[in-house]
């Protein structure tokens, strides 16, 4: 473990990386265009799932590289990344379904 | 418990599981991962709620670049630029712990005490800027009404800019009706919400007396992705309705919309911002341990790797809730 070599290039690489990621975040967030805005693709709109992608890269930059995942071995990075991805999608899905169903079943009893 | 172990462990190390390393991962190392992985699941169950939440209520969730506006010591209106300070914030802090673990694996006692001290001055900065957002979204900016049948109407002028109650409603003279009932004017037993600087009555006569005045409801435009804003007329029917002033948010009322929304804020940043303040007290613990040399002498620095870790995980976090409060 001691003595190894210096990842401090990557580090900083990485760091540039998650730092741009962020920038288009916050620029596309107050801009908001409308082309991705106000249209719709698969259940919200195209900015919404840009978002979401950047999260999840950001996600994977910090968990393989900061983290050092990538370094661990193949199944206990497995035990880890499939258990926890596999039961998030789970929940995530089964809430998402539900809240729809909710506003589907109470929104025409509210009146505005 | 001798007869449970298959690997005889005199003269090993029990507490490190006897020196078998499955996985090739130390045993805190290994424990710190899985108990990252039960966290994660804590607090994806509350991201979850917070949308099934948001999709029951989809058609009037506030708009977040509507309710986090503000920058420190700066007047006017900039969304996101201070949470995106935050952000960048616990992403540096999070480089300079993984700095802080290169170096250790160097045995490089000088550069690990830097970087940790640089962690924690990260952690600091992150936590006060998150005292200071709560700060400013429990005070609120504009102030709204509340109605009967549990809606939040705000005031917008006639380009569609909200405006604060104080710009519009003029207070008729203060009665004593208006003073707070607390235990210092009345019996300790006694008590009453916290009243408003406005009465009910002002703001309707305002309202009236303000013909550029108009009211935006809860209900979002789905074409537009806007709120509604109301005609005159149907503003005062709505505006007669009012039960409450609210200024501000809290578990309670929001001036800003629904008020579970102003519930799933506290509830998520809080959970995240104790992550994050006993991260701090973590990286303190081992940036003295760091000084008084115990990981020179242990002849390793994973303690700094196992810190690091739960560091990483809190950057983690932040970057899903900041997704999923501040932009999407």
């Amino acid at each position: 473990m001691a003595h190894t070599q210096s990842h401090t290039k990557r580090i900083w690489n990485v760091f540039w990386i998650l730092s741009l990621i962020t920038i288009v975040e916050v620029i596309l967030g107050i801009y908001k265009p409308n082309a991705l805005h106000l249209t719709n693709f698969f259940g919200t709109s195209p900015l919404n799932w840009i978002f979401i992608i950047l999260t999840l890269a950001k996600a994977y930059g910090i968990t393989w590289s900061f983290m050092h995942m990538e370094g661990e071995k193949t199944w206990f990075r497995r035990s880890v990344v499939w258990t926890g991805v596999f039961l998030i999608i789970f929940l995530v899905t089964l809430l998402l379904f539900e809240g729809d169903y909710l506003y589907s079943t109470l929104s025409p009893l509210v009146r505005w | 418990m001798e007869a449970n172990i298959a690997i005889p462990s005199e003269k090993k190390p029990t507490w490190g599981g006897g020196g078998v390393k499955p996985f090739g991962a130390s045993y805190g190392k290994m424990m710190m991962w899985f108990f990252i992985v039960s966290d994660a699941l804590t607090f994806s169950g509350f991201l979850a709620a917070y949308g099934l939440t948001r999709f029951k209520f989809i058609d009037s969730w506030p708009i977040a670049d509507e309710v986090f506006t503000h920058i420190p010591f700066v007047h006017g209106e900039f969304p996101m630029i201070y949470v995106a300070f935050m952000t960048f914030v616990l992403i540096f802090s999070s480089v300079t712990m993984v700095l802080a673990v290169d170096a250790g694996h160097q045995m490089n006692k000088k550069k690990v005490t830097l970087y940790m001290l640089l962690t924690i001055i990260g952690g600091i900065i992150f936590v006060g800027s998150q005292a200071w957002e709560w700060n400013t979204f429990i005070n609120g900016t504009y102030g709204a009404v509340k109605t009967t049948d549990g809606k939040i109407l705000q005031f917008v002028d006639s380009n569609g800019k909200q405006i604060a109650l104080a710009d519009f409603v003029l207070s008729s003279d203060k009665s004593s009706s208006n003073e707070q009932v607390n235990e210092g004017n009345s019996l300790w037993f006694v008590d009453e919400p916290a009243k408003s600087n406005y009465s009910i009555a002002d703001i309707i006569s305002s309202y009236e007396a303000n013909t550029n005045v108009q009211i935006r409801t809860e209900l979002i435009d789905l074409e537009k992705k806007q709120k509604t804003i109301l005609s005159r007329e149907k503003g005062a029917k709505e505006l007669a309705k009012t039960r409450l002033v609210v200024e501000g948010a809290n578990l309670e009322v929001n001036e800003y919309g629904n008020t579970i929304f102003a519930d799933f804020f506290f509830f998520i940043t809080g959970f995240h911002g104790f992550h994050v303040f006993s991260g701090i007290i973590f990286n303190i613990i081992i940036f003295f341990n760091v000084i008084l040399g115990t990981y020179e002498r242990r002849g390793h620095y994973e303690m700094v790797e196992k810190v690091g870790l739960y560091w990483h995980f809190v950057d983690l976090v932040w970057v899903f809730v900041f997704t999923f409060f501040y932009l999407v």
